[in-house]
């Protein structure tokens, strides 16, 4: 099993009052409610708490990104994955992911990952995505074109990786006379590639197309199923067989030395209305052109208010169905075996601190899942044989598997 | 070109450059030429038919909205008025009158200073297309389908006079497949040119430039600007009438282009 820590690098200082009286903390959600002394100090704190979620024995530690709202203090992935190449020795650096329509030069992208790459001496994992529709609008980037942009960005990232320069790209939306970089990535051909996501089958099948491990990022795990279903048709319709090492899951988990304690922390948790990406109008989450064309009106009813908003299931019920795991080490121990057994992912992120939780709860969640948890996982990881890619050597891409071994079905 | 007749006109596709364009057409007389807001023309309008009576009017979904097909490799609105001048080209009216609505505004003003010699007369409703120096226009983007286009309104009751009191899945279909072609062609800048300022004292077509009071989609401002701009240009301001003067004083604009054209 791959175990990664992941904090979404809450602003737990902001004002909550005014998110509630706004009724919405994105895009709009003035930065005026910012306070840069808490910010500086919630940075420096971030810095020793990946540090000990190095030294409990975190496989792997993952960023991620999204601007304008208290809930993610990280504006720009590539920053703190550089940071985290200098501080850490052993972990790997997992993005999920890199928003790469949302980037007018990706070229300059794979600049940052080669550096980023070689500075960590090869413990990138270089998650892309296509950026929440929120992220369109703060970037200004054209969501009519996102997913063009994400498919072009992603070949010109491999050719990038892969190819000697110079080369010139002419395409669709990005073009250079000169592709050269000078700097290139440590790990040959290149670092492994991810994709986050939430459910949508338009990207499940891009991943599994690709042979790139899809990582659920905190599906209801009774979902969880037809999700590795559609994942998995792709997969063998391209000719290979999809296992765990295939799968990621990120997860809520907040444990503490007592029950009462931990489920306190845990409430944190919902600090968003229970929202993980914030509360945002539905068209904002859906920017013109963003969604498929399939979900149309489905999209356009809900930004016009004519279908309820999804609103987060109450605490008590996300702990029930495990969506949220907060306890003592053998609670979580216990809920976490359902959550391996049902969604049988060899990649888990295990989210462990939200909203206000402080520097010293934050602290010890990480102690507690290191020292406690994480050996018990690996243990049933090991029985339910939830192998990750490291461990098999799976080939990073379909592109760099050996045709020999590719057997499309049909 | 393919014709057919409903009794609220004839819907008349024509095919530029592999896009079908879909026209509503009605009247005889002077051609003139409507163009749309970027929420899209919902149907043969008051205002058409008004303008029919005395003219050939021929309202078109722009390219990539409504029943028009979309150019895919559209990436401006320069693009849009490309294509609408071969359309007109295809069509062979000889030079129009051409009324542009709100974003359909910005699209004719485009057209006037690439082929002036194709108008016979330049009216611009609340036009877009110039950044404002004081206020800003509305961004669609920020608010909903329904929250933008009853801003175009200066009431309720003339939104619902055209739109009804209720939203129907074909009318969000419609308006979002519209705001998704206004992206692709202005999301960024968003619904203004900087190149096109410079070009309108070219424009040598006897031009109207009309202005809802009460616009709180595009500010009267720009209205005064393409006034100064245009050089044979005038302004009519409709008092206490919002963005959509074509939907909400349909007989008052059609009087006011009716007018226009008869004097030069």
């Amino acid at each position: 099993m791959f175990l990664s820590y992941f904090t979404e690098q809450p602003m737990g200082a902001y004002p909550e009052d005014e998110g509630l009286r706004a009724g919405y903390t994105s895009v709009l959600f003035s930065n005026k409610h910012f306070d840069p002394v808490e910010g500086s100090r919630l940075y420096r704190e971030r810095l020793d708490e990946y540090r000990l979620a190095e030294e409990v024995g975190f496989d792997g530690i993952m960023v991620n990104e999204h601007h304008n709202a208290p809930y993610c203090m990280q504006p720009r992935i590539t920053v703190w994955s550089s940071i985290l190449a200098a501080i850490t020795e052993r972990v790997k650096i997992v993005q999920l992911g890199n928003p790469l329509p949302t980037y007018d030069s990706p070229l300059q992208f794979a600049e940052e990952i080669a550096m980023i790459d070689m500075i960590s001496q090869g413990r990138l994992v270089s998650g892309i995505v296509r950026g929440a529709g929120q992220e369109s609008i703060c970037l200004n980037s054209n969501p009519a074109y996102n997913r063009e942009r994400f498919d072009e960005a992603h070949n010109l990232l491999i050719k990038t990786m892969t190819e000697d320069g110079p080369f010139a790209w002419e395409g669709e939306h990005f073009q250079y006379r000169v592709v050269n970089p000078w700097v290139r990535v440590l790990q040959q051909p290149h670092p492994r590639i991810w994709v986050p996501g939430v459910f949508s089958p338009e990207t499940l099948i891009w991943a599994a197309e690709h042979r790139y491990p899809y990582i659920s990022l905190n599906t209801p795990l009774h979902l969880t199923g037809q999700l590795w279903e559609i994942y998995d048709e792709a997969a063998r319709r391209v000719g290979y067989e999809p296992g765990p090492e295939n799968r990621g899951y990120l997860l809520r988990v907040h444990v503490q030395d007592t029950e009462e304690r931990a489920l306190e922390c845990g409430r944190e948790f919902m600090w968003m209305q229970g929202q993980f990406t914030g509360v945002g109008h539905p068209y904002w989450v859906n920017p013109p052109g963003y969604g498929s064309d399939s979900r149309r009106l489905t999209y356009t009813k809900l930004a016009n208010g004519l279908l309820p908003r999804s609103m987060a299931a109450p605490f008590d019920d996300q702990l029930r169905t495990h969506e949220i795991v907060a306890g003592t080490p053998d609670q979580c121990i216990a809920a976490l075996r359902v959550v391996l057994e049902t969604c049988r992912p060899s990649i888990l992120m295990l989210w462990g601190n939200d909203g206000k939780v402080d520097h010293r709860d934050s602290t010890r969640c990480i102690e507690l899942l290191g020292r406690e948890v994480l050996p018990a996982l690996r243990e049933i990881g090991d029985e339910l044989s939830l192998k990750d890619p490291f461990e098999l050597g799976t080939p990073i891409s379909l592109a760099l598997t050996p045709p020999e071994e590719l057997h499309p079905a049909g | 070109m393919t014709t057919i007749s409903t009794s609220e006109g004839r819907r008349v596709t024509t095919t530029v450059a592999d896009i079908e364009l879909r026209a509503f057409e009605g009247g005889e007389g002077r051609p003139v030429v409507v163009l749309h807001h970027s929420f899209g023309n919902p149907s043969w309008l008051p205002f058409h038919a008004r303008l029919a009576q005395a003219c050939a009017v021929s309202a078109p979904d722009l390219p990539g909205f409504g029943a028009s097909t979309r150019p895919v490799w559209a990436r401006d609105v320069r693009d849009l008025a490309m294509l609408v001048g071969w359309w007109l080209r295809r069509i062979g009216r000889g030079p129009v009158a051409l009324v542009g609505c709100g974003f359909g505004g910005w699209v004719a003003a485009e057209l006037a200073v690439m082929w002036p010699e194709g108008l016979s007369h330049l009216v611009l409703v609340g036009a877009a297309g110039i950044l404002p120096e004081q206020g800003r226009i509305l961004d669609q983007v920020l608010v909903s389908h329904s929250e933008y286009v009853s801003a175009a309104f200066g009431d309720r009751v003339a939104y619902e006079a055209v739109y009804g009191a209720e939203l129907t899945d074909d009318l969000l279909l419609q308006w979002d497949r519209n705001r998704e072609m206004t992206a692709r062609v202005a999301w960024k800048p968003h619904m203004y040119n900087r190149r096109l300022v410079p070009l309108l004292p070219l424009v040598d077509v006897p031009s109207l430039v009309v202005w809802g009071g009460a616009d709180r989609v595009v500010p009267l401002e720009c209205g005064e600007r393409y006034a100064a701009l245009l050089p044979r240009a005038s302004l009519e301001v409709v008092e206490g009438c919002g963005h959509a003067v074509d939907m909400e004083r349909p007989i008052e604009l059609a009087q006011l282009v009716a007018a226009h054209i008869g004097r030069q």
